[in-house]
């Protein structure tokens, strides 16, 4: 199967994942120089999934995604200035400075809204489906969230409406064991978070997370059945958080060994040497990859350590839209 | 423009939806038994069999996943109108409510709008208890993003909806269950503006802000005190946020003396806000202190009597209305 992905789409994947890995390192930096107001949900091992899902879609498909968005952004082709800008506060940042790293409304790259509340964005994504449908539009939508956001009460009413109407939605669980600190064995009494799926009638699907050809490949078919009117898929994209929770977590909850473990599984060093032993390319033009993306999100950094920060009237702007009654 | 009719208020309901509907295909309906049943106090019934169940949704039980999935069709350029059937219930949906129709535009920096309206039913009067019978319009008025609109007449109710619909703004929509069968004058294509208060009554003593169904009590006392010599000047708010604050000061300005009835408790009602606003801004020109009559700061009671005395009536007002006047002249 994975034969049938093109040299061109192999390169374009592991190119994403760097760019997400080096997107994030270096927004790390920028938390531990003080410079972020707030914390950061990395995403350090999970980046087959956004890159093999998002690479999966058309640009006029929409993502809602989670407080551990970075990876989706980006993957979604998010720049990395206005990103940097916005985890800094500065009036560049995608959101003025406004949401910060857990909130935001992209819609110039088809990122319908990221959420701060586990589960939140489930019934969400099930609305824009919706909205699709209704409209006949021929987009499809893809919602992400982890293990945790598959225990609350919005996963269970968005997923049993989406599979009722056949809306075409796609849902993207990334299970990397841990809700915060909360291991899943401790949280889930199943294995599989996918085998909820037959509770909604909808298909429901294991992926090795850490697999992006696997990933791009699974959630490729799932959106093209969601699109044909055949109804929703729950995908559960196994995989682990190598970093914390968010940065700056003392991380005492979990044995080191298991991340090392998980470490040795890197998904983007192992897809180096996979594209590397498959003769799909060489070191070098790997390198350049890297090299390239490295120096774009140092430039990029530098950027918006300048950005101003926003503007004191800006405080009180956008929490309504002006009135526009018509009057009798 | 036609002429006016008299209908009530759950046709008045009807007709702004219907209309709205008519005008802008964006405009869907989602909620609990509004299709086929038509709604449980009838403000949705025929739209479906006019509409098509494209047009008007019945959904499962689900008020988090109707409001979630409202936020998603509104983040996608449609205007959907929910219903939650009982205001109580909004409790399940608050989270979607809060922190996603409410702040998403604030959050994005301006760059997303969520025009969605939330059709919901408070208030006491029928035996339902505490578990339906809720006054919970100022959690709604206390986070910044939303708008709450209370109305008190099939009049206000349409021409109010029809502007709701049409708001770029996440609309929080109060209708008490006591008022869907009470009847009014209304005519077609009526909008009435967003955060324009209503001054029902005229009058030159006493200032009386009243809201939904308490409306109707205020007026009725107001009537009665006419033969006492007291000259009530009744406001009714209808949005309350934003609050109308021009007309509400003006008039109390006018009469020195102030008095908030709403069905909801006390503590941290809205009444609170508008004593708070009415006190701020007229001190100087106040008789008396401003009062306030409100729901007991107690949940609702099922038996009849205690269900009655729970909340403002007619005698109450009228009794509040000559203390606050005696308290002048003493």
């Amino acid at each position: 199967m994975e034969d049938a992905i093109t040299r061109e789409t192999q390169i374009r994947l592991y190119t994403l994942m760097v760019r997400i890995r080096a997107f994030e390192e270096k927004s790390l930096e920028l938390f531990e120089l003080g410079l972020m107001p707030g914390r950061l949900h990395v995403y350090f091992g999970e980046e087959a999934i956004a890159a093999g899902a998002c690479a999966a879609l058309r640009m006029s498909d929409v993502i809602v995604s989670t407080h551990r968005n970075g990876g989706h952004l980006v993957a979604r082709g998010a720049g990395f200035r206005e990103m940097f800008a916005e985890y800094m506060g500065r009036a560049a940042g995608y959101s003025g400075g406004k949401g910060g790293p857990m909130h935001f409304c992209l819609p110039e790259i088809g990122v319908l809204c990221t959420n701060g509340i586990v589960g939140s964005g489930i019934p969400v994504a099930a609305g824009a489906a919706m909205a699709c449908r209704l409209r006949k539009t021929g987009q499809a939508v893809l919602c992400f969230f982890g293990d945790g956001a598959s225990n609350t009460g919005a996963f269970h009413e968005g997923l049993n409406m989406a599979s009722l109407w056949k809306l075409p939605v796609v849902f993207v669980c990334e299970n990397n064991r841990y809700a915060e600190t909360m291991p899943v064995d401790r949280a889930i009494a199943i294995e599989n978070i996918a085998d909820r799926a037959a509770a909604y009638g909808m298909r429901g699907a294991v992926v090795d997370g850490n697999d992006v050809m696997g990933v791009y490949m699974m959630v490729g078919s799932a959106v093209a059945q969601a699109r044909e009117g055949r109804g929703p898929t729950l995908i559960e994209a196994k995989t682990y958080r190598i970093g914390p929770h968010f940065s700056g977590e003392s991380g005492h909850y979990r044995d080191p060994e298991e991340i090392e473990r998980w470490r040795a599984r890197d998904p983007i060093v192992t897809f180096r040497k996979k594209l590397l032993e498959s003769n799909i390319t060489g070191e070098s033009e790997l390198d350049e990859i890297d090299a390239a993306v490295y120096e774009e999100a140092e430039r990029a950094a530098d950027q918006a350590k300048n950005d101003p920060f926003p503007q004191p009237v800006s405080l009180l702007q956008d929490a309504w839209v002006p009135m526009s009654a018509e009057a009798e | 423009m036609m002429g006016e009719r008299k209908v009530n208020f759950a046709q008045a309901i009807r007709e702004a939806l219907a209309e709205e509907m008519q005008r802008d295909p964006r405009v869907v309906l989602l909620g609990e038994d509004i299709g086929v049943y038509g709604g449980i106090f009838t403000a949705t019934r025929t739209l479906q069999d006019r509409f098509g169940p494209e047009r008007v949704w019945d959904t499962p039980i689900s008020e988090a996943g109707i409001a979630g999935m409202a936020v998603g069709m509104a983040l996608m350029g449609m205007r959907p109108v929910i219903e939650i059937m009982y205001e109580d219930f909004a409790a399940i949906s608050l989270d979607q409510i809060v922190n996603n129709a409410a702040k998403l535009r604030y959050m994005s920096g301006g760059k997303a709008d969520v025009p969605l309206v939330v059709r919901t039913q408070g208030g006491s009067g029928r035996g339902n208890g505490a578990q339906h019978s809720q006054s919970l319009e100022t959690w709604f008025a206390h986070v910044p993003g939303l708008v709450v609109v209370m109305p008190s007449t099939p009049r206000d109710a349409k021409g109010l909806l029809k502007s709701a619909i049409r708001d770029d703004n996440p609309v929080v929509f109060i209708e008490h269950k006591m008022l869907y069968f009470t009847s009014g004058m209304i005519k077609e294509e009526l909008c009435l503006p967003l955060g324009k208060a209503e001054i029902k009554r005229e009058g030159s003593d006493v200032t009386v802000i009243a809201t939904s169904w308490m409306v109707g009590r205020a007026l009725a006392a107001a009537e009665t005190l006419m033969s006492r010599h007291i000259s009530v000047e009744v406001i009714d708010p209808r949005t309350l946020r934003p609050l109308d604050e021009e007309t509400i000061l003006s008039s109390v300005k006018k009469t020195g003396r102030a008095l908030i009835v709403h069905e909801a408790v006390r503590f941290c009602g809205i009444g609170a806000e508008i004593s708070a606003l009415i006190t701020e801004n007229l001190f100087h020109d106040l008789k008396g202190p401003v009062k306030r009559l409100t729901g007991a700061d107690a949940p609702i009671p099922y038996a009849a009597n205690l269900e009655k005395a729970a909340i403002p009536t007619e005698e109450s007002i009228a009794e509040e209305i000559l203390r606050l006047m005696s308290r002048q002249s003493s």
